[in-house]
């Protein structure tokens, strides 16, 4: 399978550590989940599964901290639902009263070259737990198979390279959140670009990526983290649960 | 009317003698990135200001309800009637019991139907199920000045205070001492983006766009307050890309845009010390720069 690099660059970032994501303090590096999200940007479809293999980390590991006034709750399921049935209710959130300052500690001026191939799957139990991404939804057996049958590799890597060339996306990919915007390009040939940083660092355990095996309660992966002159080597890392 | 392109923008805006958003870690300094000294106005504080120029424009009611509101806005505690916007067909199933993923799903669209920011924005709604989230079309990124900027702490004085106790400490002086901040100029360029395929999923339309640029244009004219001095929406440029994916790189848009301070100006202190650079000659095929404000 063709592995392919994108470029990656932003003023800022926040890959939020889960274990202090109250006031958020990002990790080191690009996380392979969030490296990921970028390459899906560019291109995803339920019957592929992108899987990065190598980050190399471009710039200096520099730090910004900021505070922002934010917002402590969220919309309320049952409220909405009341407010629907009954044609009448005072919904709305009221930024004063759900005040939280939060510090953040951000990652900024960065760039990464992620590598990335992508491998086939079934696309037929990802749909049924996504109805709103899919206006259709095939039921028949058959009707699944041969959907399937369209489904070759080599269309999405001309789709891919198609998309990543012409700077074309769903939406902007972003580095961690999503005021955080990632300027994105495809690099043709990595040999002939600069070089990453110098530096060796244990990175310490880091968030691989959820496990979406079961949709309903997704369950964290991490990896030991190790940056070798400047690159992470992800193809043969071992993810523990 | 759904939305057919991909739409990329920046947004200039300048304060004068104000303080664009403080920093609450930096007892209300305009924030700064430290190692540069250039200004900073966070995404949210302009996403505010947004919901605010459309809550006002639009008076609350829906569909441009705006979800997450300031309390100086909000002037209706009131009831309001959502009949009318597909309630006649949500209360056809009612009786049935529906599956919690269904429930979800109907009660996400119905919030986007009537709520502008959540349309624009997105949000977050408190479900079981892993996917009660709303992830809007419209993204924005921090602002950053373009030149260095300098804060100034002032310090006034009010010729009142606030409690008995106070008065008599200061035997009827009666006087307390304040500080505000504020920068002299700054001229500050934020970049944003508009994703088709997510506006399809909230139904965030092209008369909504229409609305969203004319919030990015206006908002500040209605957000007067003491602490932010004169600030205005300087420019508005949107590249609009032929097709739903795009035509071309939004950083090699946003290049195109380049203000520059006019020789011989060390100090800016109006925006006629600045000059706006657009190269607009040699777009790549099928962008379009607008100019919105």
């Amino acid at each position: 399978m063709k592995t392919y690099c994108l470029e990656v660059s932003g003023d800022f970032a926040c890959f939020t550590r889960p274990e202090m994501k109250v006031e958020r303090v990002s990790y080191d590096v690009i996380t392979p989940s969030a490296a990921r999200a970028v390459f899906e940007a560019v291109l995803w479809k339920p019957a592929i599964q992108w899987r990065i293999t190598r980050i190399e980390v471009m710039k200096p590991i520099c730090w910004i901290n900021l505070r922002r006034n934010e917002v402590g709750a969220i919309i309320s399921l049952r409220n909405v639902q009341t407010a629907m049935k009954d044609g009448s209710g005072d919904l709305g959130l009221y930024i004063e009263d759900e005040r939280q300052q939060r510090a953040g500690l951000f990652l900024r001026d960065v760039a990464y070259r992620i590598y990335a191939h992508f491998e086939m799957r079934d696309a037929a139990p990802h749909k049924s737990h996504h109805p709103h991404l899919s206006k259709r939804v095939i039921n028949d057996p058959d009707e699944q198979r041969a959907a399937n049958a369209e489904n070759v590799p080599a269309k999405f890597l001309n789709m891919f390279e198609r998309r990543a060339t012409k700077g074309q996306c769903v939406n902007q990919p972003y580095l961690g959140c999503r005021e955080f915007a990632a300027h994105f390009r495809l690099i043709e040939n990595p040999s002939s670009e600069p070089p990453p940083i110098a530096e060796t660092r244990d990175l310490g355990w880091m968030l691989y990526d959820m496990d979406y095996s079961n949709p309903t309660n997704p369950n964290p992966c991490f990896f030991h983290a190790e940056m070798k002159n400047g690159v992470l080597d992800l193809s043969n890392v071992e993810v523990c649960r | 009317m759904t939305l057919k392109n991909r739409y990329d923008f920046v947004l200039l805006f300048d304060v004068k003698d104000g303080n664009p958003n403080g920093d609450p870690d930096a007892g209300n300094l305009p924030r700064v990135d430290a190692e540069t000294g250039h200004g900073l106005v966070t995404d949210v504080s302009l996403k505010r200001k947004v919901r605010n120029f459309i809550g006002l424009v639009k008076a609350e009611q829906p569909p441009f309800e705006i979800y997450v509101k300031e309390k100086a806005v909000l002037n209706n505690q009131n009831k309001r009637a959502y009949v009318g916007i597909g309630k006649a067909e949500l209360l056809e199933g009612d009786s049935k019991k529906r599956k919690g993923g269904d429930a979800v799903e109907e009660a996400r669209q119905w919030m986007c139907r009537n709520f502008y920011d959540v349309r624009a924005f997105g949000a977050v709604m408190s479900t079981d199920i892993n996917c009660g989230q709303v992830r809007g079309p419209v993204q924005l990124t921090f602002a950053r000045s373009i030149d260095p900027i300098v804060a100034l702490e002032h310090a006034i004085t009010r010729m009142a205070v606030a409690t008995e106790a106070e008065a008599e400490k200061q035997s009827g002086d009666n006087r307390t001492m304040g500080r505000k901040f504020t920068i002299p100029y700054g001229l500050y360029m934020a970049h944003g983006f508009v994703s088709s395929f997510l506006a399809g999923q909230t139904g965030f339309g092209e008369d909504d766009l229409e609305l969203l640029w004319q919030a990015l244009a206006q908002m500040f004219e209605h957000d007067r307050s003491a602490a932010r001095g004169e600030m205005a929406t300087r420019g508005l440029y949107v590249f609009r890309h032929d097709s739903e994916l795009g035509n071309a790189p939004a950083y090699s848009l946003f290049e195109r845009i380049r203000p520059e301070l006019k020789e011989g100006v060390t100090a800016p202190r109006s925006f006629e010390d600045y000059q706006i650079k657009v190269s607009e000659t040699d777009l790549p095929s099928g962008v379009t720069l607008e100019r919105k404000a």
